[in-house]
């Protein structure tokens, strides 16, 4: 049978080794596959700022973007391509909450540089590879 | 309780079952809004409340593991907390920084990145305030008699849950990395180090509960820590597949996440087997019902339904739907709700002298709160699949299909007032113990006899 000091082995060597693996992967991600998929090139200080603003405003709290955020209102990941920069502009820019479907935006009533710096994020956030996400729909209606 | 110190973690469980009950509210407040309720919205829209919500769970769940730990750590080290004074200190300014936090998210001041909203001056509030909960802790256990590795186990998981906060301070430009560094802090806690500190927590409830002998309880604890970061450290690539990061994730993640529940699975069959194999059956029926319900509700929420989810080809459709919603509640209540549960259930007839182990209330408590999770679960779920059927895979848009879910929350309402009636019943039994006793120190024995 297993003896304790068997099993603190297991976990520590267990530990240490995907641990290690697990930094080496990361490493590699970072260095070698962020800057080429998220076109790292085309960050301009505009998209940074945008994303300043995505995060000052918390719009993931509602929104999700690449997946990760909250279920309430409208994946953004390809909002730049499905509804365009004038459709977007007019949603931040409202003075009165956006909900066209019924649910309601909060009413930023953001400035037009703020916009279109939000926009540029957004348009940025459109063209990373995202390995295929978000799916194409294949089932017919 | 064998020490006067450990009065202290009265109080920690005690703030914690009260930000529960505000974490509830601002559930329920998000659930109405989803069912077109939002009367609420221009003093507490929807990123507000759910900013809360998680962030209360959260804060929750920390002070009861607190409390937990410095209830555990004298006993297990054979001597009085060093500077308890510090101690309550150190939970009134925890207290302090969440409610500014929780004020300031109602006022649009946050960082919005999920779970992390805290703002970074804020964040090193909470980096002194943990720092100083790991002093006392670590001292403690230094300067004692014994140190167990039930002990050992549960205070390197506290140490490395501090360690893994900082990675989520740093600022990027980049989204992709903002989210590659999110999970560090995110997964590593959940599906990492958190499963130290519960299976910790759940050693010492056994070794308490059922009698068992401590070197077997212990031996089984590291076969199940180990498990855990085998599998969920690596397992972290289940979060990096549609991010902007490469394909290897997609290999990496997927396997080794789906040998994740196997800790949670080792832990299931760990607390059952000890429950038969002991001997001397605990008086405190209510803490037994709460351990192994912890044990077998984790590996249901976090184990089995995290495994749904987490394949690449399944992950594609569900990423960022109300599916991840449905295993964040069951998993979340199931393991780290239902552990702190477990522990304040045991500790509270030591703390005051005072035996409730078996109360009608108490057994409702357990029931209600229960069933109401399992039925906001399936809600949850419900709407999920419907979510990822009619939006991924036809193509319907967005708005439209949330209108169709609207009943599905009805659903979640109702479950989740069942729910809320355990709790509130939980609350009583709470304040019926009423604060703890100086004379109920050393009286742990006697309390298990005269029953
Ligand atoms: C209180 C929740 C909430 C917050 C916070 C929020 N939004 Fe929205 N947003 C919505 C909802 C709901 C919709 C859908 C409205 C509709 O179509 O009826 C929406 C729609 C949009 C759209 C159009 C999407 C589409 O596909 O039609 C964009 C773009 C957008 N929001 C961007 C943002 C940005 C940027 C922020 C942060 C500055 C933000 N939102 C914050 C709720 C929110
Ligand atoms: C107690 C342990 C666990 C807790 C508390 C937990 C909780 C959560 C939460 C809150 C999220 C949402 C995170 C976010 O989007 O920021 C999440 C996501 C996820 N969890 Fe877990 N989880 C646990 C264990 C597991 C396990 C063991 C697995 C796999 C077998 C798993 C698989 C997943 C997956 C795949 C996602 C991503 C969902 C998505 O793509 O949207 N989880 N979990
Ligand atoms: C009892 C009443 C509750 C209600 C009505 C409720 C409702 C909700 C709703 C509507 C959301 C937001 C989902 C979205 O983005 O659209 C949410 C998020 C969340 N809640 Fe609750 N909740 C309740 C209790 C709890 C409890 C007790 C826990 C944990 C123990 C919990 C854990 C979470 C988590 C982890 C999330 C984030 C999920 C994710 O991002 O995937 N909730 N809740
Ligand atoms: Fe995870």
């Amino acid at each position: 049978m297993l003896s304790k000091s068997q099993a603190r082995t297991f976990f520590l060597g267990g530990t240490a080794v995907t641990f290690a693996i697990f930094l080496g992967l990361s490493w590699n991600s970072l260095v070698n596959e962020v800057p080429a998929q998220t076109n790292a090139h085309l960050l301009n200080a505009e998209v940074v700022r945008g994303k300043a603003l995505w995060e000052k405003n918390n719009c993931m709290g509602c929104h999700t973007i690449f997946g990760e955020g909250a279920y309430y209102a409208p994946e953004l990941t390809k909002v730049y391509e499905r509804r365009g920069e004038g459709y977007i502009k007019a949603a931040l820019m409202s003075k009165v909450p956006w909900a066209p479907r019924g649910r309601k935006m909060v009413a930023y009533g953001f400035s037009e540089e703020q916009a279109n710096d939000l926009v540029a994020f957004l348009k940025w956030a459109g063209e990373v590879d995202l390995n295929g996400f978000p799916p194409k729909p294949d089932v017919k209606r | 309780m064998k020490y006067e110190s450990q009065k202290v973690a009265y109080w920690f469980f005690a703030a914690a079952i009260l930000l529960l009950s505000l974490q509830i509210t601002y559930g329920f407040i998000m659930g109405f809004a989803r069912m077109g309720y939002d009367g609420l919205h221009e003093f507490i829209p929807f990123n507000t409340a759910r900013a809360t919500h998680t962030n209360l769970l959260v804060v929750w769940i920390l002070l009861g593991f607190m409390g937990a730990a410095y209830y555990i750590i004298p006993e297990e080290a054979q001597r009085e907390l060093v500077a308890v004074k510090l101690a309550y200190a150190q939970l009134i300014s925890f207290l302090l920084v969440g409610v500014v936090a929780i004020i300031g998210y109602h006022l649009n001041y946050w960082e919005g990145r999920k779970f992390l909203e805290i703002p970074r001056p804020l964040d090193w509030l909470v980096v002194v305030n943990v720092l100083t909960f790991l002093g006392i802790i670590l001292t403690t256990l230094y300067k004692g008699k014994t140190r167990t590795t039930t002990a050992m186990v549960l205070a390197m998981g506290l140490l490395f849950a501090a360690l893994l906060y900082l990675p989520g301070m740093i600022w990027f430009d980049n989204q992709t990395m903002d989210s590659f560094f999110r999970w560090w802090v995110v997964h590593l806690w959940v599906e990492g180090v958190w499963e130290l500190i519960m299976g910790g927590i759940l050693a010492f409830l056994l070794i308490k509960l059922t009698g068992v002998d401590r070197e077997v309880i212990e031996k089984w604890l590291y076969v199940i820590v180990g498990l855990t970061f085998l599998s969920g450290v690596l397992g972290t690539g289940h979060h990096y597949y549609y991010i902007g990061v490469g394909k290897i994730w997609l290999i990496v993640g997927g396997i080794f996440s789906m040998l994740e529940p196997l800790a949670f699975l080792a832990m299931a069959l760990f607390a059952v087997a000890m429950y038969r194999k002991g001997e001397k059956r605990h008086p405190n029926k209510l803490a037994l019902y709460w351990t192994l319900g912890t044990a077998i509700m984790a590996f249901t929420g976090a184990g089995l339904l995290g495994m749904a989810h987490t394949l690449p080809q399944v992950n594609m459709y569900t990423h960022g739907t109300l599916v991840t919603a449905m295993h964040g509640h069951l998993a979340f209540w199931g393991a780290y709700g239902m552990i702190v549960f477990s522990f304040i259930t045991f500790a509270m007839p030591n703390l005051t002298g005072r035996r409730l182990y078996d109360t009608v209330n108490g057994q409702l408590a357990f029931w209600l709160s229960n069933i109401g999770m399992i039925g906001m679960t399936m809600a949850f779920g419900v709407a999920g699949v419907a979510q990822v059927y009619l939006e991924r895979k036809t193509g319907l848009e967005f708005g439209a299909v949330q209108q169709e879910l609207e009943v599905h929350f009805f659903v979640l309402v109702l479950t989740a007032t069942m729910f809320a009636t355990g709790i509130i019943l939980y609350i009583i039994e709470f304040f019926r113990y009423g604060s703890p006793q100086d004379e109920a120190i050393g009286m742990e024995e006697d309390l298990k006899t005269i029953y």
